[in-house]
């Protein structure tokens, strides 16, 4: 445990200072706040940006963060020191996957506040950014573990993120997409937050489907995360 | 590989290694590396870059499994310190967090933090980043990070490579200051003279062999084949002469004449050693 807080507090102060993942942080959820009160069309379903770009970034910010963290560590060579000083491969991973799971939930509050949820419908938003936000990290870590450095992990993670952050935003234009969009848990957690949206006093419900896909991708993130592993493991 | 902490099998040793050897793919860097250490020691692996110095590192200190043979450390790898080529410090953080996060992990009170900064005179630039300090302070630091929690034996991969002879010189007091408390310290190196003046024990790694291994001294008395003098006169010129019975007198006579300057036997130091014994280079 005193490890696992020693990382924490490392990741605190050093992502404060990395711009690029602080960044990731922030962003979405400014944007959201800024157009769900700027922008004003008739008919537009409620909460329209903040679906948008919450579902962007529970695609987006944990997956990148936690891949682009770990890489950096790898390339270093600071997780090597790390794990020659007993850090144990499990404690680096709860450490640095609990602060950006903090972090993004700090951001999904903000999503939330923002919005127009209130009572239960706050609650299901939140409850499902934070499924989100455990996928997505879980995805980052594989990808992480993977990677030999920095460049590597980014070749990987653009295209996963693409396709975890953008293809529920898309599947309103295209069946084909939308079916896709179905098996991923950003796309069920897009639909779930539209439908809150479009019908008001909707009482939002978990399907037994967003719960398997969830479970599902999931996972397929530890599965790889392990295979990973087990041919290089964690530095 | 076998790797144990067996005290009573290795002979007073606190490093034994056993014909190692090392294999990437096709390539064998180690070919079958046999060394022992004793507590308290300084020992060199001395050779040019691409030796297999690191790799040895690695292996006596668990990042690497050997393909064969055989690797006791009479030591946990709680007590082991290391300062590996690349030094993995956090760039953003200052040199404080650093050490800190590292005195967390070991648990050990964060005054030590301030103590060892102090050691390696960094104490005025405890709240600089560290991708604000030069190279030397890097090494310092990553020197401080190496020994805060005093381990029982430590593991320096090129220490000075690249720094200046101040620099240089800072760290070598560090190091024996270490020694001076009773840690043994495995030290890799392409500097003869950093060798000469720091290691009991060094062994000269050429090709993946262990070619020479003594005292510093010993190994190079042992190839003094010429075994001439070497005298300046006062008036500037040099002369070669047999060390034997009849120099006795030609020294005698500069000497009476008050035109010897200085003298020396010609003994050969570690890097002319390492030349003959294996044609090339150190650096
Ligand atoms: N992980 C590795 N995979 C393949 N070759 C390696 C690996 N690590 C080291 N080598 C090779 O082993 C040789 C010795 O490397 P190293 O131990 O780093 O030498 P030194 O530290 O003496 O400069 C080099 O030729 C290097 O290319
Ligand atoms: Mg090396």
């Amino acid at each position: 445990m005193r490890n696992i807080i020693a990382i924490f507090q490392k990741q605190v102060k050093e992502t404060f200072k990395n711009k690029t993942i602080f960044i990731q942080f922030i962003m979405f959820p400014i944007m959201a706040i800024i157009m769900e009160n700027a922008i004003e069309i008739a008919n537009m379903p409620e909460n329209y940006f903040v679906n948008l770009f919450a579902s962007m970034y529970i695609g987006m910010a944990p997956l990148t963060s936690m891949a682009s963290i770990m890489s950096e560590e790898k390339e270093k060579n600071t997780l090597r020191v790390l794990m020659m000083s007993q850090v144990k491969p499990m404690q680096y991973l709860i450490g640095t996957g609990s602060y950006i799971w903090a972090i993004c939930m700090v951001g999904a509050c903000v999503f939330g506040v923002t919005g127009t949820y209130e009572g239960k419908e706050l609650a299901v938003f939140i409850g499902i950014m934070a499924a989100g936000i455990l996928a997505s990290l879980l995805i980052g870590a594989a990808i992480g573990t993977w990677s030999r450095n920095q460049m590597s992990a980014t070749s990987l993670t653009i295209p996963i993120m693409f396709v975890f952050a953008f293809l529920p935003m898309l599947s309103g234009f295209n069946e084909a997409i939308a079916k896709v969009a179905r098996f991923i848990y950003s796309g069920q957690i897009y639909d779930l937050m539209n439908q809150m949206g479009y019908q008001s006093g909707y009482q939002p419900e978990i399907s037994l489907e967003m719960v398997a896909v969830i479970g599902a991708n999931m996972l397929v993130a530890i599965l790889f995360f392990a295979f990973s592993y087990r041919k290089s493991g964690l530095a | 590989m076998k790797k144990s902490n067996m005290r009573n099998e290795s002979n007073g040793n606190i490093v034994v290694l056993s014909n190692v050897v090392q294999r990437f793919g096709e390539k064998e860097v180690l070919k079958g590396i046999s060394l022992a250490v004793k507590p308290g020691e300084i020992v060199g692996l001395l050779g040019p870059s691409g030796a297999g110095k690191t790799t040895m590192i690695k292996i006596v200190t668990g990042q690497l499994e050997a393909t064969s043979g055989t690797v006791k450390v009479d030591s946990t790898s709680k007590e082991m310190g290391m300062m590996m080529d690349s030094h993995g410090l956090y760039e953003r953080l200052s040199c404080y967090d650093n050490l800190k996060l590292f005195a967390q992990i070991y648990n050990i009170p964060f005054r030590r933090i301030d103590e060892v900064l102090q050691k390696v005179g960094l104490s005025e630039a405890k709240k600089r980043p560290v991708d604000k300090l030069s190279k030397g302070m890097r090494g310092r630091l990553a020197l401080a990070r190496a020994v805060m929690h005093e381990p029982k034996i430590l593991f320096l991969d090129e220490p000075t490579s690249g720094l200046d002879p101040t620099t240089t010189n800072q760290i070598h007091e560090l190091i024996l200051e270490e020694q001076a408390k009773g840690i043994t310290i495995f030290l890799t190196t392409h500097n003869m003279a950093e060798a000469e003046k720091l290691c009991q024990h060094v062994a000269l790694l050429h090709e993946g062999n262990i070619v020479e291994y003594g005292e510093p001294k010993e190994i190079c008395r042992k190839y003094n084949h010429q075994k001439k003098l070497q005298i300046r006169l006062y008036d500037g010129k040099c002369i070669e002469i047999a060390n034997n019975k009849e120099a006795a007198e030609t020294v005698q006579s500069y000497l009476t004449q008050e035109l010897l300057e200085t003298i020396h036997s010609t003994e050969p130091n570690l890097e002319t050693v390492f030349m003959e014994l294996t044609g090339s280079k150190l650096e």
